[in-house]
């Protein structure tokens, strides 16, 4: 029998060691894991490569994380996000290394990362600052760049129903980087509304199939980040 | 700078809907972030476009009445939206294969500069203590089969923001189709800036004195 369900945040984040590369998904707060990165910070594990799209807002979440000095480097394409204070400062100040990836680009990385392919080239970038050191090659008479795909030891996505398999479904704009993260990290942990048996989600709906999951944790009623915001919170 | 005061170009509203009116029935669109979102508001009286937000959502509609946003549908803005009937979700990786793969017709962008061979500079200053943050826009300029800019003509201290050439950091080379701006529609032609349409009371002398490049008059 496979039964992918852990019973807490604490236990699906306990084994991340030092120096681990992280996918979290989220655009802004749709879809951020907000539960597991809180754990994540219970936890303690520090010198992490956080791959995602931002850097999270306030003083809670992935910007929690941050600010708990324990990302020394973050792959992301938009780290200036409204309320967010805390990866600028880290920024200006070097603790916190920053790669700057074109957002498409950044979501084709990880695509390529978990289908296998080691690299690709992309028309995005040519011509720009961010084209700098890539390799570039004509293809009928148009210019594109050499990119790397991208894997990471874990990922950590929220979807709103999992079952015991690993499958996921998402919410609306919610699903963002999640389907293809869960792909490319070699331990893909997903914190879910609601976790149900095998068989109870349509086949024909499944979003993320389980073969891409390791991990499902319920967290029932998910808190979101703007919420937090709006009554100060700041974590721990 | 006093003589640029007393010039009375066209309103964002009115750029907007300047704009919306050269966009065919059916077309995909991405809105940029900023004035590019204010074109929604002026689609034609028999026109349906569909809008793309790239972080997974084609048919977004209007934003929700105060207080009934959900937090996780928002647009590229991060603004609460809502989804028109006939819409779809969509992961990161399938969003930009609509984008780079060519599938929408057009990108509605803002701009920092824009050069006479169509290069843009929206992204970032390139000053050393900047927060570089690029998002999308390199891909949309890259992907989508034509790119309209819409910005004021100058800068808040009266600089041109058409150039010969930018001196930001470029999102693209050669990617800006036309611009629509507070004092003329411009189309950018390899022959260089080329002024189809003149905001009415606005002269090509007065365009021609707030741009930093050698304009072409339309009938040429």
């Amino acid at each position: 029998m496979i039964d992918k369900r852990l019973p807490s945040a604490a236990e699906a984040v306990a084994d991340i060691a030092d120096g681990s590369s992280i996918m979290i998904g989220g655009f802004g707060e749709a879809g951020s894991p907000i539960e597991l990165i809180h754990a994540l910070i219970d936890q303690g594990a520090s010198d992490l490569t956080v791959i995602s799209n931002n850097t999270g807002s306030g003083q809670v979440g992935l910007a929690a994380l941050l600010k708990e000095r324990r990302v020394t480097k973050v792959i992301c394409s938009f780290p200036k996000t409204l309320n967010s204070t805390v990866f600028p400062e880290l920024y200006r100040e070097g603790f916190t290394e920053l790669e700057l990836v074109p957002q498409g680009t950044l979501a084709e990385r990880i695509r390529a990362g978990g289908a296998g392919v080691p690299a690709f080239y992309t028309p995005t970038a040519v011509g720009t600052p961010l084209a700098e050191g890539k390799e570039p090659r004509e293809f009928n008479g148009r210019e594109y760049l050499l990119e790397y795909g991208l894997t990471a030891d874990y990922a950590l996505i929220k979807g709103t129903v999992a079952d015991a398999h690993g499958n996921v479904l998402y919410n609306k704009t919610a699903r963002n980087f999640a389907p293809v993260m869960a792909t490319a990290a070699e331990i893909t942990i997903v914190q879910a509304a609601r976790v149900i048996e095998p068989g109870d989600i349509d086949p024909e709906t499944i979003v993320t199939p389980g073969i891409f999951v390791d991990r499902v944790v319920q967290i029932a009623e998910p808190v979101h980040e703007s919420e937090l915001i709006a009554e100060g919170v700041s974590y721990p | 700078m006093s003589e640029s005061t007393q010039i009375k170009g066209w309103s964002r509203e009115e750029m907007a809907q300047r704009l919306a009116q050269d966009i065919p029935n059916g077309s995909y669109v991405n809105l940029g972030i900023g004035i590019p979102e204010l074109v929604a508001r002026f689609v034609p009286k028999g026109r349906t476009f569909i809008y793309h937000t790239e972080n997974g959502l084609l048919g977004m509609g209007p934003s929700p009445a105060e207080g009934e946003g959900d937090p996780e549908l928002i647009n590229a803005g991060k603004r609460h939206v809502t989804a028109n009937a006939g819409a779809a979700y969509f992961h990161h990786a399938d969003s930009f294969a609509m984008i780079r793969g060519g599938h929408l017709d057009l990108s509605v962008l803002g701009a920092m500069q824009i050069s006479q061979t169509g290069d843009l500079a929206n992204w970032s200053t390139g000053k050393p203590d900047a927060i570089p943050a690029v998002g999308g826009a390199m891909d949309l300029v890259a992907g989508v089969k034509q790119v309209f800019v819409m910005t004021q003509h100058c800068t808040k201290t009266g600089d041109p923001k058409l150039v010969e050439a930018c001196t930001y950091p470029l999102t693209g080379r050669g990617v800006v189709d036309r611009i629509y701006s507070d004092l003329a529609v411009i189309d950018v032609t390899p022959d260089g800036f080329r002024v189809t349409e003149l905001c009415p009371g606005v002269d090509f002398k007065t365009v021609q004195e707030r741009t930093g490049a050698p304009l072409l008059p339309a009938n040429e």
